[in-house]
């Protein structure tokens, strides 16, 4: 287990240190900063005294390895930076905001693994059934579906007309807030799990040992509890983790929508306004989430399936 | 399920959609942009307007034609950038091994990492708004699944017969990976190809929607949903159709692509029945 662990992280840093590095190199390249940016809209024209200061104040004038150097420095102990609209630590900024994506992402794996399991399952039981048919037609829709319309046709459904919702926004924070926003993003991995569990099972019941089981007298039931579940659970859990940890890059639009109070919606607001520090922050707290759930993933494997070694 | 019957619906729907972009201009029965009437503005859909109108009188089925032309040529162009950097990044990678394998293999990861739309938004709030920066967005952000199944494929073909033929012919290295190599790769990558231009259409609606791909007046399916978004309580005939464009032309990419990776790789396809 613990060799796992240094394995996966050994992967893990690497990326981690090339992710600060790319986001940071993308946005110094950018051109016009927040600063030219105030001066662009026209509303406000700053004195270039005012500018120059700032400038220099916020270590635009340096040059890049410095800016580079004195980032990752800051990022070792846990400091992202000051963002430019707000003059707060960008770390504040986020903090609050995770817990409500976590929160929104946590729904929509629940919703997707709970209908998209059950569906694959229950169409792989019976192949060409009309359950089969149904749940793959619904699947490869869900594949099809744009998330935020779907956000919309049930904000218009739900919330509009049939008033049993609220509309968006993040409420006090309770189940009825999260219900449609958690549907909109869960439904592209639902169809997903759906298609793999179904897949998944098919390749399973047909295996050797389940044919052993079954010629041996094992009831259907006991088969598909023993040895048929444990088995399609090892791919299954790929495709999880693999969406679940891509879910809170996923979630930015869902969350604009509904101005569900989420990382992704700082972040879309943050690159309206040019703010950069937020924009990099935000982006490294996607992609710690993916690398985070995927090193769990590598260890669920080594419980579910004590076949896989690593080593 | 039929054999071949995902192809064939997949393949009608995306020729339709195709159909509609090329002959825009024919089959529109107004212009997109300019000709609006606030005379006729949000009337829902009637035998004049097959799809209603939007605030600023514009028939909305004649928009979703051209809008059309957008979606599929931003799909299309960005899924020729994505299949070129990774197809040449796989075979390099799997063909010469050593460092630049692992550099690759690294880059391929850091790629996954960080989730396309999240890269793309990165791109756009850098470029700006914009047909050009839109495509360059989605074209350089989702190569890594071309790259992996090219590298994976060229392993197992470069002990191959042929492969070993061609080198003790003196053919050069690159001759080697694009003559010999690639054309058993073709399958599988237009597989991927296919399946990436819905994701390329997802996500153009996406990023348009949030106001960072194409701008009004132009038509494209995700502008349209922008500006519908705000009407949906009055107007919900605004957003129901540019959604319905997007959803059928998807759908339409995704079986075919479902269809065609049956007919060229038949293992998946016991596999699954």
């Amino acid at each position: 287990m613990l060799l796992v662990l240094v394995r996966r992280l050994g992967n893990v840093i690497p990326t981690l240190l090339a992710v600060i590095a790319l986001v940071f190199l993308l946005f110094s390249v950018l051109p016009g900063s927040f600063i030219s940016g105030m001066n662009e809209d026209g509303r406000s024209v700053i004195d270039p005294a005012v500018m120059e200061r700032m400038r220099k104040e916020m270590g635009l004038d340096d040059p890049l390895y410095e800016r580079f150097a004195k980032y990752v420095g800051k990022l070792a102990t846990g400091d992202l930076g000051t963002s430019f609209r707000t003059r707060e630590p960008v770390t504040k900024l986020i903090s609050v905001r995770v817990w409500p994506s976590l929160k929104l992402v946590f729904a929509a794996m629940a919703f997707a693994i709970l209908v998209g399991v059950t569906l694959g399952f229950l169409a792989a039981l019976k192949p060409g059934s009309l359950i089969d048919t149904v749940s793959m037609v619904s699947a490869i829709s869900g594949l099809s579906l744009s998330q935020f319309w779907f956000g919309l046709m049930l904000m218009y459904l739900f919330a509009l007309t049939l008033n049993w919702l609220p509309s968006f926004g993040y409420g006090d924070g309770g189940l009825r807030n999260l219900i449609l926003p958690a549907v909109a993003l869960g439904v592209g991995p639902m169809a997903l799990l759906a298609r793999t569990t179904r897949a998944a099972v098919l390749d399973v019941l047909n295996a050797d040992f389940v044919r052993t089981a079954r010629s041996k007298g094992m009831s259907e039931r006991l088969v598909v509890k023993w040895h048929v579940l444990r088995n399609a659970l090892v791919l299954v859990i790929t495709i999880v983790g693999l969406q679940f940890g891509s879910l809170m890059g996923q979630a930015v639009v869902v969350e604009k929508l509904f101005a569900w109070p989420g990382v992704g919606s700082l972040m879309v607001d943050s690159v309206f306004q040019r703010d950069m520090p937020a924009v990099q922050g935000c982006i490294l707290m996607i992609v710690l989430f993916f690398l985070f759930i995927n090193t769990l993933v590598d260890l669920a494997y080594v419980v579910i399936d004590p076949r896989i070694r690593y080593g | 399920m039929k054999w071949g019957s995902n192809t064939w619906v997949g393949g009608s729907l995306v020729a339709i959609a195709i159909g509609v972009a090329v002959f825009a201009p024919w089959i529109a029965l107004t212009d997109p942009v300019m000709d609006a009437n606030l005379m006729n503005a949000e009337l829902p859909p009637s035998w004049e307007f097959p799809f209603g109108t939007d605030a600023q009188g514009r028939d909305i089925y004649s928009r979703i034609c051209y809008g059309a032309r957008i979606s599929l040529t931003v799909g299309v162009v960005s899924q020729i950038c994505n299949s070129l950097i990774g197809v040449t990044l796989g075979l390099t990678a799997g063909y010469w091994g050593g460092w630049w394998d692992d550099f690759v293999s690294g880059l391929t990861n850091l790629m996954l990492a960080i989730p396309s739309l999240v890269f793309a938004l990165a791109i756009m709030a850098i470029l700006g708004p914009g047909l050009i920066s839109l495509v360059i967005a989605l074209g350089l952000t989702s190569w890594s699944y071309s790259c992996r199944i090219a590298r994976a494929q060229v392993l197992s073909l470069k002990s191959q017969g042929y492969v070993q033929a061609a080198r003790i012919l003196g053919y050069g290295d690159l001759r080697i990976m694009f003559t010999q190599v690639l054309p058993n790769i073709f399958g599988p990558l237009i597989v991927i190809a296919t399946l990436g231009m819905g994701g390329a259409i997802l996500a153009e609606a996406a990023l348009s929607f949030l106001g960072l791909g194409i701008r009004p007046p132009f038509p494209s399916w995700g502008s349209m949903l922008s500006e519908a978004r705000d009407q949906i309580r009055a107007a919900p005939w605004l957003s129901v159709f540019p959604g319905l464009a997007i959803f059928f032309t998807v759908l339409g990419l995704n079986l075919l692509g479902d269809g065609l990776r049956d007919i060229l790789d038949p293992q998946s396809q016991t596999r699954r029945a």
